[in-house]
């Protein structure tokens, strides 16, 4: 049963992307449920014994990570700073991650500027992904937000995302966002 | 009083346009749309004098409002009704909306990013990008798989003498060409499949064969990491792959 901790622990730290439980009980050949507990554990000792790292849940996986608060010495440690995002990326960026399935239309409307540059951008980064072409006149492509956007926010799901401050006091017929429908017809 | 504002800190007109309402303690719900049209007009001006380009939309959302100005300033007639909708509605609608998805990017920029807040264990093996490692490897998008293409496309100038012989490609043959080569070798890299003296139009009917394979489930298209090789390999056993074989007609290609 140590054994099987060792493993689990050994197999995350050494992987160079989240570790899905789906992906542990595969490599481990043991059943999930035998194996969710020894996760479990592991990131309850990682917080006990105030490592400089610890266990976190991101991209439906899990990984080690360094804490937070030793950002600023950290980033000593790598030569080139990180990239920094542009207010435009940010921007396009929180909308399909809020709005997926978005079409570049709605992310131009909404922005009010035109947003192919920076989709560009955010594609090449790895950061959007193509879900497919919308059932309207064009078949314009959609988009949403791909693992890599996980991984780098650090955010278990998209339901993870912080919730949006929603415009409750306002008139109602004002407050009403569009829904989220998942238009996405998959096929490409 | 003038205020100096220029358009590079603005992400857009909605931008601006919140900014303005903010600095005039303005409620979003219930824009002065006079007071706002003269102010936002007066700093589009400026920019004019300070010969920035000004971008298209700026323009578009200054006809917005002097629109909406207008249509205020008419009287509101009883025949039509009560519902006449208040004509500032719509862009207060729009401004709310982008307000959400700013306060949004505020706070993706709070959030501890990877690689510059918080760093997980690495690993990178300086020879690991075209081994057999089966083991990590990572379904790719539909980008990256245009992107590849792209690159392979842009080696192959585009030729500039061409006949008018019509070669007829049909991709059903092309798709039995890569299958069979699958079997052969079990896995190719994306540019395997291509072959070199392969003409611009032979290179598309591989693609569009290789994008038929992928979405009959027949083919998997895997890369190790970012930008590395994109490997396809069959995901059909060899005995059931001529019962799928690609029916011709149904393709849709000429």
């Amino acid at each position: 049963m140590d054994n099987l901790r060792q493993l689990v622990e050994a197999f995350i730290f050494a992987a160079d992307s989240p570790l899905s439980l789906d992906r542990l009980s595969a490599l481990i050949e043991e059943p999930k449920a035998k194996i969710r507990p020894i996760v479990e554990q592991l990131q309850q000792q990682y917080l006990a014994s105030e490592c400089g790292f610890y266990l976190a849940e991101v991209a439906g996986g899990y990984q080690f990570r360094t804490v937070v608060e030793l950002a600023p010495w950290l980033r000593k440690l790598r030569k080139e700073r990180a990239p920094r995002f542009s207010r435009a990326a940010l921007e396009t960026l929180a909308i399909i991650a809020y709005r997926q399935p978005a079409t570049r239309a709605d992310i131009e409307y909404l922005r009010g500027v035109d947003s192919g540059g920076v989709m560009k951008t955010l594609l090449d980064k790895n950061l959007l992904r193509i879900l497919g072409k919308k059932d309207v006149p064009g078949r314009p492509l959609i988009y949403g937000t791909s693992r890599h956007f996980l991984e780098l926010f650090g955010l278990r799901d998209l339901a993870d995302l912080p919730t949006l401050k929603e415009f409750t006091a306002l008139d109602p017929e004002l407050a009403v966002a569009d829904p989220l429908e998942p238009e996405a017809d998959g096929a490409l | 009083m003038a205020i100096q504002i220029r358009t590079e800190n603005f992400s857009g007109p909605l931008d601006l346009l919140l900014h303005l309402i903010k600095s005039h303690e303005m409620d979003i719900v219930d824009i002065r749309i006079v007071e706002i049209t003269e102010q936002y007009l007066q700093i589009i001006e400026q920019m004019q004098q300070l010969d920035l380009d000004i971008a298209g939309e700026f323009l578009l959302m200054a006809a917005t409002l002097v629109h909406i100005k207008s249509r205020m300033l008419l009287p509101v007639s009883d025949d039509i009704g009560e519902e006449d909708e208040d004509p500032r509605a719509e862009l207060v609608k729009r401004l709310l909306e982008y307000q959400r998805y700013k306060d949004a990017a505020e706070l993706f920029q709070q959030l501890p990013q990877l690689e510059r807040d918080i760093f997980s264990a690495q690993f990178q093996c300086p020879d690991a990008g075209e081994s057999d490692s089966e083991e990590n490897e990572i379904p790719i998008g539909l980008y990256q798989l245009a992107d590849a293409f792209h690159q392979l496309l842009k080696e192959k100038p585009p030729e500039i003498f061409h006949e008018v012989i019509r070669e007829s490609l049909s991709v059903a043959d092309y798709i039995e060409r890569i299958v069979e080569r699958l079997l052969q070798q079990k896995r190719l890299s994306f540019r395997e499949i291509f072959s070199a003296e392969s003409s611009r139009n032979q290179l598309i009917v591989t693609f569009l064969a290789t994008l038929e394979l992928v979405k009959m489930h027949i083919v998997s298209i895997d890369q190790v990491d970012d930008f590395s090789e994109i490997w396809l390999a069959l995901m059909v056993p060899a005995d059931q792959l001529s019962s799928i074989s690609p029916e011709k007609d149904l393709l849709g290609y000429g």
